[in-house]
């Protein structure tokens, strides 16, 4: 029997890619680990080996074919006593045949750089004009960038202002960042300023601290917060409280940044979300953006500014593309939430990729006749309640949506804000969608359960508003 | 699959080399089908494979007796597959189904079995480090002879945790193997560029610790110093450290583009070194067995293989529930 060798996935976000050469041809013996391709992904170009042992009898797709979907046959391999004369009878009962397509939920590796997804975000989502935005001048021209460039360019224009400010981490220099968010920046600004570490985040979140303590202003990349959980002492024992603890003579404006929350399918240790965690802190400033925007304002404010800052990204979000204010210098203020949608029936509060959720539900509701006002608070500390609190005097009703624990929430202790502040005003008790009580499963099946959803911030909104 | 624990450990006999080339060879073709599943969709997330590398643990297989434990980074699947956990489980867990030595819940980076002693499967480069000694200091205080393993990556050898671990472990006579399995990389980072020590194993010595550097590709070499190793620990004497030269072939997870090293680094590695073509030329030089002997070999570990994807193709998903169980004693 023929085996069909297929597209692979080499990523577990990839779809389809570009087969951009063969490495062998009709008549090749090849053994196990014999590259037979090279296959180009969005962002990288990768080597395609041999598995099985046998004689290449047909190249189905050539080199330079783009758009190759994952687990298409690419090309017949003959095992020993076969010849190409097999080929037609037997291919179709290749091993791959019956294997699902990719799975469809993003997921990204260490050393994986994110793209969009069809599932994603905010592509299913039409984008908003930001309803509220004081920071964009009329008049601005907007481009299109993917979080990761803004993020890049947050950094790479702070770093040309400013010399004190330098960026250090696992593998942000020579690599250009495990999910290439410092792309470009040794070229630009050289190892004295782009500093790969070793694997040794306690370590190297205490050193900048120190750094910054001594004038310096470090971003500390961390590959992803899970790992930071090393370093939370620095962060939470050093870096926030210095000030306080020394009557205010000292500063130490340190950046920590990096992806926070659930990627897809990286289990538990590798998905969880930090946001209630750091938020709780006081001495920190914590951001959590959703747009390319909304991710270079904050970063901007966040590195020129003096007080730490803890910065949660998103792995699922760096591919994905917003409309970003062409401006000189585009700072954020925090503590200033986002209406990305005006509504009148319920309040739907969210941040980083709990927005995905809320603008599909609000999208979805809309259909249904439920006007729904989206805020995003981009900072969670400082915390926006108040334009949460007016949008619920006009609405009555709150859902919270995040991807986090639930006990407790960042959703929680805005319904604890709006009991105490607004309560005559409120026709529903306020329902937190968060993520499930529960380590990251790894399962496909599961993880999808143990993940906020659409359908449940749906459903909270027709309880509250009794649809 | 290790079975034959209390196999004669001196001189080499052409058993023992069947054995090693068996179990090597299940460890590649293990993971290169691993590796066409993740390619298929059927394996989701983060999975590095292990391919290159099966000497070290097969030899410290070899090398270990029943009841001596072992835990590992994320980087398990020849680890597990060594000690003898079935590789169906093992891969049924790889394509997250309840026929998964964690009924799916793991993944490929978080494995456990404690009928074969293997304490994980973790994920936090270094973590793994003092839970192995925490092994050694119960089976101390509770009075056996058993040995952990311990197995870390070049790149987790910088951890602050791995020199508090280096130090409460000799402190107290811990019998633990610190294992350096030193591919040369961590991600994209070579070892030269994380650390200006010349070798990783004498950092012990800071802290009292004899080790040594053992050629992790050469199955042999690795077997008679995890003796070493463990005869020091089973003695009472305290941890000891080996640093095992090794090379992993393949990317450091399934989408590395691996611009940090040459391809000529790559063949030249499998060409002049690769631990499986060293027993095979072992086996074949002595006489001890013929091409055919070794193809009926390869044969039955493709069957074994293949009986495992099919298992981890047809296990179902877990059931809902299970989002919920296992959370609390
Ligand atoms: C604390 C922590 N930091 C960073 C990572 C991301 N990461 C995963 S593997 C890895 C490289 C580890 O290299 P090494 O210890 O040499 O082991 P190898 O992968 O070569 O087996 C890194 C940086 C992590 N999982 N945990
Ligand atoms: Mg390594």
């Amino acid at each position: 029997m023929t085996t069909e060798i297929l597209m692979p996935a080499l990523s577990p976000t990839m779809e389809e890619g570009t087969l951009a050469k063969w490495l062998v041809k009709e008549g090749d013996e090849v053994s196990s680990g014999d590259i037979l391709a090279e296959i180009e992904t969005d962002k990288a170009t990768m080597e395609f080996e041999a598995v099985d042992e046998g004689t290449i009898g047909k190249i189905l797709i050539d080199a330079g074919t783009e758009g190759v979907k994952v687990n298409t046959p690419i090309a017949v391999l003959l095992e020993e006593g076969e010849s190409a004369s097999d080929i037609d009878s037997g291919a179709k009962a290749a091993p791959a045949s019956e294997a699902p397509a990719a799975d469809s939920g993003a997921s990204l590796d260490d050393t994986d750089t994110a793209k969009p997804m069809s599932t994603q975000p905010a592509a299913s989502v039409p984008e908003p004009e930001p309803v509220e935005d004081p920071e964009v001048p009329e008049g601005t021209t907007f481009k299109s960038q993917t979080v990761r460039e803004a993020l890049r360019d947050a950094m790479a224009e702070e770093m040309r202002s400013d010399e004190a400010v330098f960026v250090m981490g696992e593998e942000v220099a020579e690599y250009e960042g495990a999910y290439k968010v410092t792309q470009g920046l040794l070229d630009e600004f050289g190892a004295k300023r782009v500093i790969d570490t070793p694997i040794t985040e306690h370590g190297f979140a205490g050193l900048a601290t120190g750094a910054a303590m001594g004038t310096l202003r470090p971003i500390v990349e961390f590959m992803t917060f899970n790992f930071a959980m090393q370093a939370i002492d620095h962060i939470l024992n050093t870096a926030a409280k210095t000030r306080y603890m020394s009557g205010g003579q000292m500063s130490v404006p340190v950046v920590f940044r990096g992806p926070n929350g659930a990627a897809a399918r990286v289990a538990a240790q590798h998905s969880q979300d930090y946001a209630a965690w750091y938020a709780q802190i006081p001495g920190l400033h914590v951001a959590m953006p959703y747009s390319a925007a909304d991710a270079k304002g904050l970063l901007k404010t966040a590195i020129k500014g003096d007080t730490p800052v803890v910065f949660l990204e998103n792995e699922l979000l760096y591919g994905q593309s917003f409309e970003v204010p062409e401006l000189d210098d585009y700072a954020i203020p925090f503590g200033k939430a986002r209406i990305w949608q005006k509504g009148d029936d319920v309040t739907i509060v969210s941040f980083g990729i709990g927005m995905k959720y809320a603008l599909e539900a609000a999208e979805l509701l809309g259909k249904d006749g439920i006007s729904a006002e989206v805020i995003d608070l981009r900072t969670l500390r400082p915390m926006d309640t108040k334009t949460v609190i007016e949008s619920v005097k006009k609405t009555n009703r709150c859902v919270t949506v995040e991807e986090g624990w639930p006990t407790p929430s960042i959703g929680s202790y805005i319904s604890s804000v709006l009991m105490q502040q607004a309560f005559d005003y409120l026709d529903a008790p306020v329902i937190n969608c968060t993520g499930k009580d529960v380590p990251m499963p790894y399962a496909a099946n599961l993880e999808k359960h143990a993940l906020v959803t659409t359908d449940e911030v749906i459903e909270a909104v027709k309880t509250v508003t009794y649809k | 699959m290790a079975t034959a624990k209390s196999a004669k450990k001196s001189n080499t006999s052409k058993e023992e080399l069947l054995e090693y080339y068996r179990e090597m060879l299940l460890i590649r073709r293990f993971e290169e089908k691993a590796g066409q599943l993740y390619g298929m969709g059927l394996i989701g997330g983060f999975c590095h494979l292990y391919i290159g590398q099966e000497a070290v643990v097969v030899g410290l297989e070899a090398a270990a007796d029943e009841g001596d434990k072992r835990v590992t980074s994320y980087r398990d699947h020849g680890h597990m597959l060594a000690c003898g956990m079935d590789p169906k489980g093992v891969m049924a867990e790889l394509t997250g189904r309840e026929g998964g030595y964690s009924k799916g819940k793991g993944g490929s980076m978080h494995m456990f079995s404690t009928e074969k002693h293997f304490y994980g499967g973790h994920g936090i480069v270094g973590a793994q480090v003092p839970i192995g000694a925490g092994l050694a200091f119960a089976d101390k205080y509770l009075g056996n002879d058993r040995v952990t393993f311990t197995y870390f990556g070049d790149g987790a050898a910088n951890q602050g945790q791995v020199a508090e671990t280096y130090n409460m472990a000799e402190l107290w006579d811990l019998p633990v193997v610190f294992v350096i399995e030193n591919n040369q990389y961590a991600m994209g980072t070579a070892v030269k560029r994380s650390t200006k020590s010349p070798s990783l194993w004498e950092r012990g010595a800071a802290y009292g610790i004899e080790g040594e550097e053992v050629d992790g590709m050469d199955v042999l070499a690795v077997k008679a110093a995890g003796e070493k190793a463990i005869a020091h620990c089973r003695a009472g004497k305290g941890p000891y450290i080996l640093e095992m030269k090794t090379y992993r072939y393949r990317g450091h997870s399934m989408s590395d583009p691996a611009k940090y090293r040459t391809r000529e680094e790559v063949q030249k590695m499998r060409d002049e070194k690769d631990p499986i073509e060293n027993v095979r030329d072992l086996l074949l030089q002595g006489k001890h067995a013929s091409e055919d002997d070794l193809k009926a070999v390869d044969k039955e570990i493709k069957q074994i293989v293949n009986e495992a994807a099919e298992f981890a193709r047809e296990s179902p998903e877990p059931s809902l529930d299970e989002l919920w169980t296992d959370i609390y004693a």
